[in-house]
């Protein structure tokens, strides 16, 4: 018997599109500053690619020039036009949290991300939490060893971030509960409950 | 013949302390660049097609397509027409591109014509492998108190006895025992990113080997291998899946000599699901026979699993599991399936071997009525490593943080909540864990400044830190004085991240170029304060002085002592081969003791960990802070394959059809409950050196769990993972289940 010569479905990769509509690639499109790729449809509604587009990121509190595609990712831009390789392509499908990343403010994976659909919001990667002034949460981390191979650990650290912004007095138990969005092959949950208790206590808010 | 020692047990500074990473920041932040990480300017992004089918032949392939897509630069054929392939996710073709969404797209446009074959990919039923005819043999142990007389057939007398001592026996367990294959899930996927400086090429490839890949790059690049560099600052993840450089490192490097701009090749996640190893599946079929104090005299059993298409699967030499009868006979049978090949698995066959035989003499000790951990006691002493002694005290040690004899209850027969009951179980597991062969370059600088080279890894367990440990503990100098540099084939040769052997190979090169550098910068302060040679031997460095051992004034400041080099660094090599004689810095030989207490809901099938103590004899410990978190995460990745982890199989299809990490089940935070770890480490422990230590705890967690869920329901759940729906299964169904999810296609 002969198959159809469509092959793997579950690749990952965005498939090209025509064009992108809906309300984040209108928005992106109206915030593009250059008229690159931007033209009208017939509706008169903005229309972005299916070529290169230039947009501006804001990333870390500096605004980037980057070029791209509609199906773009975020993670891809972060990681290949701007170098930010903290957050990690890991699932692919927003599974793992590995690519954890703040878009104004609320934690998203940026492997499910457009990249268009960030335009106008600010976007925080974990890299700025380090640096000269280190934040108390990467800080606990490495205090109680939260972390082995340590290809999960950018990803966790913007997960225990968000959440104890949002929970500053957090309990062990409510620690255990609301942590559940990261995996880590090598088994340092443990380690990683003992460094958000560790935060919690030190009443750091970053 | 120089001499070498650990400091005296109690004198240490940071040798043994809570320690933290060197790099640890660095990971923490996303400074950390592992191979998927390095960005190089003009760079391509390639990615894989990887066949659908179980078992078929190519009858055409056409990439002419995929060449037009825009943004495509490379489109490379790996299968041939006529090629006959046997597992999902064999790799089919290459495309690299300016993007990863033109890479996507370009496999998108390769046409490929099947010609699908049958297929057998479920390997968990023996009979229905034979029916297949996908059965071969594989091996047999036999160990038996009473030889054959002379002029008697082995075998048929090898029958008669085990059937004898079964007869003679006060009481026989029959059980059925199964562990399936799971993967690595590296969370970073193998792959490398490949540059070229003219002739040379440089690989950043994920791996646990960094010392030995250069080599199968260069072979069939028709390269010399010193034209090779290997590097890997970091890896995301390796569970000895990744010591080889692979068709896909080859491929990586290939494209970008062709091109003339650097690539980037990691497997996507589902393809590194399906090929890029797994850990072979084992079935059992087991009878026992003990006298009524529950010791087992006779064991007998039939194994079966698989490793891939050349069959394989557990080996069967080290079933039953540590506790070995003086009257024993099992035997292998191979499975071949159509399913990606096996590859080393943290711990190769252990993990497998305790999950299928000390579940069995729990199981005695659940006919017998007796207290699961006096089963277990009582047969120590045919514990195969003879390490019955730091068995029992780690028992002890183990039952009182469990808390054992208050929470034991005997099978089944526990209070129960609702429909919640709760139950106890242990296991018992040992490892080597002797250091690999390592060498190092240590330098020290006229300045004071020290740096160490070695062509290491570190997997995860705190390479860079146990090395700089041992380097400022030996010099007297604080950590953050001491540059370690690992992860590239350019420094000298050290052995693969794989059996546990990592940390005592790299303390052991470390240590011994350290004391001799001291010994050489001891003797020039000597010479420079005029004291003997006699004092020259007693010169000690402590904290950041090189003195006379008990005086104290009788020397001068480390970068004193340093300037006394004159002009050259001093460089001293420091080697470790194996073997040649018995180390006084190193040894092997584990036995560890760990305990699992389980609630499971009856009603759904839910089962919930509540404490799990792991008590591990270790040696010497160099950084307890990170040889914490190997048992921490060992015990976790345990928990993972007991309760949550299996590569999924279609029978239909012949798919891994949960290739991903969504249905792919890994614990997550909250699933792991309260974890204890407690080293076993009387003084003596110290005395036998450094000993690996990432294996052996993960090899007890299936078989202490899937015990202590046997002891809270009161019957076994065979195979693991224990999934909800095996526990309902096991308990009759409780009219929960579908008949047609109970036709073994689940269980």
């Amino acid at each position: 018997m002969t198959q159809p010569t469509r092959s793997n479905p579950s690749r990952g990769g965005f498939h090209r599109r025509d064009f992108l509509r809906g309300s984040g690639a209108a928005a992106a499109a109206t915030a593009l500053a250059t008229g690159q790729g931007l033209a009208a449809d017939e509706t008169g509604a903005a229309v972005v690619g299916p070529g290169m587009s230039k947009i501006t990121l804001n990333v870390n509190g500096a605004d980037h020039a980057v070029l791209v595609e509609p199906r773009m990712t975020l993670l891809e831009v972060l990681r290949y036009q701007l170098n930010l390789t903290g957050a990690k392509p890991i699932s692919g499908d927003g599974t793992s949290g590995g690519s954890t990343v703040f878009v104004a403010g609320k934690p998203v994976s940026a492997s499910t991300t457009l990249a268009l659909t960030c335009v106008g919001k600010p976007i925080q990667t974990v890299e700025s939490l380090g640096g000269a002034k280190l934040d108390p949460v990467p800080a606990a981390f490495v205090h109680n060893d939260g972390m082995q191979c340590g290809f999960c650990t950018p990803g966790f650290v913007m997960a225990v971030r968000a959440f104890l912004n949002k929970h500053p007095q957090a309990t062990e138990d409510e620690i255990r509960a609301g942590l559940n969005g990261n995996i880590c092959r090598c088994g340092t949950y443990a380690n990683v409950i003992m460094a958000a208790i560790e935060v919690v206590k030190g009443g750091a808010r970053g | 013949m120089a001499e070498y020692s650990w400091p005296k047990q109690g004198t240490t500074t940071l040798i043994g302390k809570e320690v933290d990473r060197v790099d640890g920041v660095e990971k923490a932040t996303g400074a950390a660049k592992y191979s998927y990480d390095i960005v190089l300017p003009k760079m391509l992004f390639a990615r894989v097609l990887a066949c659908p089918h179980a078992h078929c032949k190519i009858k055409s392939i056409d990439a002419a397509a995929a060449k037009s897509v825009p943004g495509v630069v490379s489109v490379q054929l790996l299968a041939k027409p006529k090629e006959e392939i046997k597992w999902q996710g064999y790799l089919l073709a290459c495309v690299a591109a300016e993007t990863e969404g033109a890479a996507a797209e370009g496999l998108d446009a390769i046409a490929v014509e099947y010609e699908v074959l049958p297929h057998f990919v479920t390997e968990q039923f023996l009979e229905a492998a034979e029916a297949a005819d996908r059965t071969g043999k594989a091996g047999a142990t036999v160990e038996l108190e009473n030889d054959a007389p002379e002029d008697e057939d082995e075998d048929a007398f090898v029958e008669a006895e085990v059937k004898r001592q079964l007869e003679a026996a006060d009481v026989v367990v029959e059980g059925y025992y199964g562990i399936h294959s799971i993967t690595h899930c590296c969370l970073e996927t193998h792959g490398s990113t490949c540059e070229w400086q003219g002739d040379k090429l440089t690989s950043h490839l994920s791996t646990q080997n960094v010392s030995g890949t250069a080599g199968q790059i260069a072979g069939p690049l028709k390269l010399p291998a010193s034209d090779v560099t290997v590097h890997c600052d970091f890896i995301g993840g390796g569970f000895g899946s990744k010591f080889a450089a692979d068709e896909w490192g080859v491929i990586c490097a290939q494209i970008a000599k062709e091109t003339g701009r650097p690539v980037k090749l990691m497997l996507d996640r589902e393809t590194d699901q399906r090929i890029a190893g797994n850990r072979p599946s084992g079935f059992v079929r087991v009878k026992l026979g003990a006298d009524k104090q529950g010791v087992v005299k006779v064991w007998d059993s039939v194994q079966w699993g698989t490793s891939g298409i050349g069959g394989g699967g557990v080996d069967e030499k080290v079933v039953p599991y540590v506790l070995t009868p003086p009257n024993r006979r099992s035997r292998a049978v191979r499975v071949s399936t159509n399913t990606g090949p096996s590859r080393a698995w943290r711990a190769p066959n252990h993990p497998q071997a305790c999950a299928l035989s000390q579940t069995a003499y729990d199981d005695l000790a659940a006919k017998l009525g007796i207290d699961s951990y006096d089963v277990f006691l009582r047969n120590l002493d045919s514990a195969s490593n003879k390490k019955a002694d730091v068995y029992r005290a780690e028992m002890e040690i183990a039952a009182k943080l469990m808390d054992w004899k208050a929470k034991w209850h005997p099978h089944g027969k526990g209070e129960a909540k609702g429909s919640i009951v709760e139950g106890l179980g242990m296991a018992i597991h040992t490892w080597g864990g002797a250091g690999h062969a390592s060498n190092c370059l240590l330098k020290i600088h006229p300045d004071g400044a020290v740096g160490i080279q070695l062509g290491s890894q570190d997997l995860g367990t705190g390479t860079r830190t146990a090395i700089g440990i041992v380097v400022a503990e030996t010099l007297g100098l604080p950590l953050s004085d001491v540059k370690v540099e690992i992860g590239s084939s350019k420094y000298p040769q050290s052995g693969p991240s794989g059996g546990s052997t990592t940390i005592a190979g790299v303390s052991e090169s470390s240590r011994r170029a350290s004391q001799d550098a001291l010994r050489q910068i001891a003797a020039k302060v000597a010479e420079k304060l005029g004291v003997g040679a006699e004092q020259a031997e007693k010169m000690v460095a402590k904290e950041g002085r090189v003195f006379v051992a008990d005086k104290p004034d009788a020397g001068m400041t480390w970068k004193q002592a340093c300037a006394l080099l004159g002009m050259q660094p001093l460089e001293v090599q420091g080697k470790y081969n194996p073997g040649r004689e018995k180390s006084p810095l190193s040894s092997s030989g584990v036995a560890g003791v760990q305990m699992a207490h389980v609630a499971v809901d009856k009603a759904t099938g839910v089962v919930r960990m509540k404490k799990f103590v792991a008590v591990q004899d270790i040696g010497l410990i160099i950084n307890r802070q990170c040889a914490a978190s190997q048992v921490y995460g060992a015990a976790i990745m345990g928990i993972a394959f007991s309760l949550f982890e299996e590569r999924i199989m279609d029978p239909a299809t012949g798919a891994f059809i949960n290739a991903d990490l969504g249905h792919y089940h890994l614990p997550r935070l909250g699933d792991i409950g309260e974890i204890v770890v407690e080293f076993y480490e009387p003084a003596s422990e110290y005395e036998r050196g450094v000993i690996g230590l990432g294996e052996p705890p993960v090899i007890s967690p299936g078989a202490a769990i899937s015990n202590a869920v046997a002891n809270a329901i009161g019957v076994r759940v065979p195979v693991l993972p224990i999934t909800p729906i095996r526990v309902l299964e096991a308990l009759g169904g409780n009219g929960a289940v579908p008949a047609k999810w109970t036709s073994g296609a689940s269980s």
